[in-house]
């Protein structure tokens, strides 16, 4: 092993990053129009749900292609919350990650039996059995689904403050707390617990590891997470149907995660911002290039299925750590 | 009880279906130790072949040998373009495990894309050859059609083919001994990697052919963004799970009991809870039973 | 003859085999002996394709065999029994006998062929229709070795056939093997942990050690090399 210099980073280091962030947001939410800010919104959601699939497979070792699944369980139990019990908005929130979190725990625990391809084949299986439960409970209302609404900004921050840009706060809001929450749990004895056991799994059973309980607890964490961010993308789109979580979403996200690398947290938001900008970006060349409407519907997939092919040949571990390599040579 | 037959029927000519994609499934799992998600895109992919033939010939029985043939190419050539080059790269690393997965992802997306440029909004369609009015026993209509025994009849004499195949032919000891002991299958002179992409053709074929069966027994149609596809390699999936996963006997007995089972969820339960149904089935199986139905003893081979 | 030009071998950045050189003649049964780690399976490895050599050069007789895969070695007449009974355990005696002939174009020879292998190992005649799972160790060993007689080789590469069996079935297949060289004039190297035995059939005997080749010479002359029995021989 070749030892790289790393330069220390500490959690002051990281504070101050998160709160540049913070403020990068703020000024844009302020120059964007209503359209940047829903793209802006969707990218925090996206981050949320993408990150939960990096702590799982990147950081855990499991593999999910279900995760719109646990987007749906924190959705619809937020919208629930919300319509039949009539908490406040935050509550609402809350409620969606613990929900989301014990589905996840009990997942887990028939997950953590379970080597990758299975795994891959369960968590598909779910993304497509999952919504249409929809349809059987009432509650759950049906194909036209039920609605979740965070409500208009508050008065005080004036008539000009947009919904778009209240959901853009929101979710960036979201966002920074969930990553900061992340990447602590990454760095604690939890996270060097899961790395142990991705790594080899024998040695860290034999260094006194419970690998079982060590994978349903990424798990539930990974789940709790993705509840948020099913909670968020329910916030933006202010409708929960099976419709909002198709199995597409499903492997959008485990697309991103792939973009993002998914051995690397940081990532995250390439694979974020790569999922909102590709299909405006190809509408665009499609525009410019081509009158046919057929090339502009079609390019964001083709070129989102291609960079995947590519990104598992030329850069398995991710950008980052292809970068990070080439720098190091 | 009329009605408990019928369900039976139904259940087992779905069923006979989900055993072909299990199938598929299972032959690429034992040549490459790979779940191939992009199957059901694959088979998406045969069957418009096979609709354009059908609207070519107007014959069914010209259009499925094609179909067959166009799903080995098909799946022959993505194992020989991007798993080999793949698995080849990432070598014996088991972290590398979910690359053919994501490759396979990818696959599917650029499938996809590539039937809806095609088609479009169009859709193809596989009209039954035979009647799929059912056989009429004392003056009540049963769920047994032409076409449904033409289905049984095809799956059935796919399976008689394929065990010959494998059971009494050289090809079919080589690509026994590949699964079991790649290894030392090359160093008794057989060409794994060859041997291996024999595998996926076979696989692709027999996707095809439950692609077109599937349509046949279904809407008679099918559009580039297929929900229907994205089931039947669910199904596939659980049915070769049930049978657990390394045998094309097990895949069978997976299938049928598959497709009784979710027939009678569909009939007295629900119709919506079809898809989670098979998907706790699915969870029990590899808890309760993981080495399947059938399986031998002994823990899964990742 | 096989003949081993400056063969190194590489793991990852571990280097298993340092530059061995050695000539086996046609015909002679040459045992490879060595401690665990001294690279005797690396060897063989590289010999049968399973592994790429960095350097070096190996011929059996005008034939280049490094950079061949093993299934191409095979159809050149080498077949290489891996270390540990390397039989397929889900498929019968006779379909593993059978693999070993797949390639061969002349069928006739291939059904010869079996005939001639049931003839030397008849515990495998009895059983042909048995799983190879159902046999015991060293019948297993004498399918393996089977299996790789049914490729009609004219060079054998063994590894470890004594691996995990009792001591009178190791002297059974140790026989076996000098009969085999000797009858079909077949040219062996046989690798083994088991110093003693192994020496006592070989013609010649080559000693590695960390990789390297120790000491090289006929075999009885190893034997009773006092510096090569206490050093290897443990004895």
């Amino acid at each position: 092993m070749v030892a790289v210099h790393k330069r220390q980073i500490t959690n002051k280091h990281r504070f101050i990053g998160f709160a540049l962030i913070a403020l990068v947001v703020y000024i844009l939410s302020n120059i964007v129009d209503e359209w940047r800010s829903f793209q802006g919104a969707t990218v925090a959601v996206y981050v949320v749900a993408i990150a939960s699939i990096i702590l799982l497979t990147g950081y855990s070792g499991q593999i999910s292609l279900g995760h719109g699944a646990l987007l749906a369980v924190g959705a619809y139990s937020a919208a629930i919350a919300q319509i039949n019990f009539k908490l406040p908005l935050l509550l609402c929130f809350v409620v969606a990650v613990i929900a989301t979190s014990l589905f996840g725990a009990l997942l887990g625990a028939a997950a953590a039996r379970l080597s990758g391809p299975y795994l891959a084949g369960t968590t598909l299986a779910l993304a497509v059995g999952l919504p249409s439960i929809a349809n059987q409970f009432s509650i759950l209302g049906g194909e036209q689904g039920i609605s979740f609404d965070v409500g208009w900004p508050p008065m005080s921050f004036g008539a000009e403050f947009t919904q778009y840009k209240w959901f853009f706060w929101i979710a960036t809001l979201a966002a920074l707390i969930s990553m900061w929450w992340v990447q602590n749990i990454l760095r604690s004895r939890y996270g060097r617990t899961w790395r142990a056991v991705k790594t080899n799994e024998v040695a860290a059973e034999l260094s006194g590891i419970n690998i079982g309980r060590s994978k349903v607890l990424a798990f539930t964490v990974s789940s709790g997470i993705a509840g948020l961010a099913g909670a968020l993308l329910a916030m933006t789109t202010n409708n929960v149907s099976p419709s909002v979580f198709p199995l597409a979403l499903s492997f959008s996200l485990a697309t991103g995660a792939v973009l993002s690398g998914v051995n690397t947290l940081g990532g995250v938001i390439i694979g974020s911002v790569a999922l909102v900008a590709i299909p405006e970006i190809a509408s665009l060349v499609a525009d410019r290039w081509s009158g046919s409407e057929s090339v502009a519907t079609l390019l964001p997939d083709l070129i989102v299925s291609a960079l995947l092919i590519l990104t598992v040949f030329l850069a398995p571990k991710g950008p980052i750590e292809k970068l990070r390599s080439r720098h190091s040579k | 009880m009329f009605q408990f037959i019928n369900t039976l029927l139904i259940g087992i000519t779905a069923g006979s279906i989900y055993s072909l994609m299990a199938i598929a499934i299972v032959l690429v799992w034992r040549s490459t130790r790979v779940i191939n998600f992009a199957q059901g895109g694959l088979a998406l992919a045969s069957s418009f072949v096979g609709a354009a033939v059908l609207e070519k010939t107007g014959s069914f029985w010209v259009s499925l040998p094609i179909a067959m043939i166009a799903g080995a190419i098909f799946s022959a050539a993505i194992e020989f373009f991007f798993l080999r080059p793949l698995l080849k790269r990432s070598g014996e690393k088991e972290q590398e495990i979910f690359l053919p997965i994501i490759a396979t992802l990818g696959l599917l997306g650029i499938i996809k894309t590539v039937l809806n440029f095609i088609y479009g909004d169009r859709i193809g369609v596989i009209t039954p050859p035979l009647s799929d009015k059912g056989f009429v026993i004392s003056g009540e209509s049963i769920a047994l059609s032409p076409m449904r025994l033409l289905i049984l009849g095809t799956v059935v004499v796919l399976m008689v083919v394929l065990t010959l195949i494998f059971q009494r032919t050289n090809l079919g000891l080589s690509l026994r001994a590949s699964s079991f002991a790649p290894e030392i299958s090359r160093l008794a002179g057989v060409r794994v990697d060859l041997i291996r992409t024999v595998g996926w053709a076979i696989s692709g074929a027999a996707g095809a052919t439950a692609g077109i069966l599937q349509t046949t027994n279904g809407s008679g149609s099918i559009s580039p963004e297929s929900f229907e596809f994205s089931l039947l390699l669910v199904f596939g999936f659980v049915a070769a799970v049930i049978g657990g996963i390394e045998s094309l006997v097990g895949a069978v007995l997976g299938g049928l009991t598959l497709g009784i089972i979710l027939s009678i969820i569909l009939m007295y339960v629900g119709g919506s809870l079809v898809f989670f149904a098979a998907f706790l089935i699915l969870i029990l199986v590899l808890l309760l039973r993981p080495q399947g139905i059938i399986g031998a003893k002994g823990g899964r081979r990742a | 003859m096989l003949t081993i030009k400056d063969l190194s071998v590489d793991h990852g950045a571990i280097r298993a085999l340092h530059g061995v050189s050695f000539k086996v003649e046609k015909g002679q049964l040459a045992a490879v002996i060595g401690a665990n780690g001294a690279g005797k399976t690396t060897l063989l490895r590289a010999l049968s394709g399973l592994n790429k050599a960095s350097q070096g050069q190996a011929h059996w007789g005008d034939h280049n065999i490094l950079h061949s895969k093993p299934e191409a070695l095979v159809r050149h007449g080498i077949s290489h029994v891996c270390e540990g009974k390397s039989v397929i355990p889900e498929l019968t005696v006779a379909e593993n006998l059978d693999l070993g002939a797949l390639w061969r174009r002349n069928r006739k020879e291939a059904v010869q062929s079996k005939k001639e292998v049931v003839e030397l190992f008849p515990r495998l005649g009895e059983r042909l229709s048995q799983r190879a799972d159902s046999l015991s160790g060293g019948e297993r060993q004498m399918l393996a070795l089977g299996r790789a007689m049914m490729s009609k080789p004219q060079l054998l590469l063994l590894d470890e056939p004594s691996l995990g069996l009792a001591p009178l079935v190791i002297e059974q297949i140790f026989q076996s093997i000098r009969e085999l060289t000797t009858a079909m004039g077949l040219t062996v190297l046989l690798v083994e942990q088991n110093a003693m035995g192994a020496l006592k059939i070989a013609d010649v005997g080559i000693v590695l050690n960390l990789g390297s080749i120790a000491a090289i010479g006929s075999a009885a002359a190893l034997k009773d090399d006092p510096a090569v029995r206490a050093a290897y021989l443990g004895f």
